[in-house]
């Protein structure tokens, strides 16, 4: 191999790692968002609003399901969704932070799905754009249905926040709490950066700036209060989580490391 | 000629391909076959004679998507196309502006309120939809919950004759 085939092989190979790894961010985040949601199966305030919450759950896992398959195909280790899905340990998951967070009441679950939702709304409208036609496929398809989750994320937090003394003090609670994992969501690293001058994903920055003039105008019609930018020393993007993430792979993984390939 | 006879048999073989997919019911929403729904994006028959489908799903997590390839696949089967290759196509994502007239039609048959205009820009999503009762015809309702019992569909109530219904969304 000449040095210069050599130097082009490693770059194509360095991409190719940036990809899978940008990739399982996306399905991985979709993929524990989904799992916390249907937590609520069973146990929203009313009918409706769990089904909502089932129904964004089933969205946000399908989702993953593309994204993962994906990632296995990009890996070339012959690991498939339910692979991908059911046999990692937390380190090598890569979703962010806030994504993992618990439930809490009603209103923590919407602050963290509404700071969720307006983030995919942003990424998966840059992703449409796409250099990769796989990805910028999966992103037109999930966009229109974050438009709807975003719609009722955002719908419920005005709702509360404007709601009763109880439900205004509940949601600001929830939002200053939640507040400091939003920093992940727009710093970038290298894999972000090798992925934005590939054309493969939208530039960070562009999407903070748009994601954050929907925080402020969904805050506003919710007589809510924007907490000050915290520093964030959490990296969920790269393996590192908050002791939460353990607890849900622990429900979500345990039927098939306990019974391997099962199916019914 | 001999050409234009070939493209007209594969043109036919194809035909009878389609209205053997317009049989295939979709599992959630009996009435409507896949056809109707606008999820058979193609049906091919290539030089080598091999026959392709191409499927797309409503919702990306839509748990019909699955039990509806096998029922495409056991149609061929059927029929002498067990070598059929089904495809899953993603692009452009599905949009129920291509639900057909006849869809529309079965839906409100059917006491589901079929979806309200064409989707063109997202911001459809925050003007009020007004839907039509599909028992009485009153445009007099109300959206019970975004998210009804299927992903594609809402929960609504008409104020005239107070029945709940469905409606199936636009996306
Ligand atoms: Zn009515």
């Amino acid at each position: 191999m000449s040095p210069a085939v050599a130097t082009a092989a490693r770059a194509d190979r360095a991409l190719n790692e940036a990809l899978l790894r940008y990739v399982l961010r996306l399905g991985d985040t979709s993929l524990v968002l989904g799992q916390r949601l249907g937590e609520w199966v069973g146990h929203a305030p009313t009918l409706e609003e769990d089904l909502g919450l089932a129904n964004l759950a089933l969205d946000l896992i399908g989702q993953a399901r593309l994204l993962l398959t994906y990632a296995g195909e990009i890996e070339g280790r012959e690991r498939d969704e339910d692979a991908l899905a059911y046999l990692r340990d937390a380190p090598e998951f890569f979703n962010l932070a806030l994504a993992e967070q618990p439930n809490g009441d009603f209103g923590c679950t919407i602050v963290r799905q509404w700071l969720l939702d307006a983030w995919q709304l942003e990424i998966y409208a840059g992703l449409q754009e796409s250099t990769d036609s796989r990805l910028a496929a999966i992103a037109a398809k999930a966009l229109k249905e974050t438009r709807y989750h975003y719609r009722f994320s955002s719908g419920w937090l005005v709702r509360l926040g404007d709601g009763t003394a109880e439900s205004h003090e509940r949601v600001q609670r929830a939002v200053d709490q939640l507040w400091r994992f939003t920093s992940e969501l727009f710093a970038p690293d290298e894999v972000d950066e090798r992925m934005a001058s590939a054309g493969i994903a939208p530039s960070l920055s562009t999407a903070e700036v748009r994601w954050s003039a929907h925080m402020d105008e969904d805050l506003r019609a919710a007589t809510l209060k924007r907490p000050a930018a915290q520093p964030y020393p959490w990296h969920g993007k790269r393996g590192v989580h908050t002791e939460h993430l353990g607890y849900v792979l622990a429900e979500m993984q345990h039927l098939q490391r306990t019974y391997p390939g099962a199916r019914w | 000629m001999a050409a234009l006879i070939a493209d007209q048999a594969t043109a036919a073989r194809e035909r009878a391909v389609w209205e053997l997919l317009a049989q295939v019911p979709d599992p959630e929403i009996p009435v409507l076959s896949i056809v109707d729904l606008g999820i058979v994006r193609h049906v091919r028959h290539g030089a080598d004679g091999r026959l392709s489908i191409g499927l797309t799903p409503t919702y990306s997590g839509c748990p019909a998507t699955e039990v509806i390839r096998s029922s495409v696949r056991n149609a061929l089967e059927k029929h002498g196309h067990a070598q059929a290759a089904i495809e899953e196509v993603l692009s452009p994502p599905w949009t129920s502006d291509w639900l057909t007239p006849e869809a529309h039609r079965k839906l409100a048959a059917f006491g589901i309120a079929p979806p309200e205009g064409a989707v063109s820009s997202p911001k459809q999503l925050w003007r009020a939809t007004v839907v039509t009762c599909p028992r009485c015809g009153s445009r007099a309702t109300a959206r019970v919950s975004e998210f009804g019992s299927t992903p594609c569909k809402a929960h609504y109530q008409c104020s005239a004759c107070r029945e709940p219904f469905d409606y199936f969304k636009c996306l």
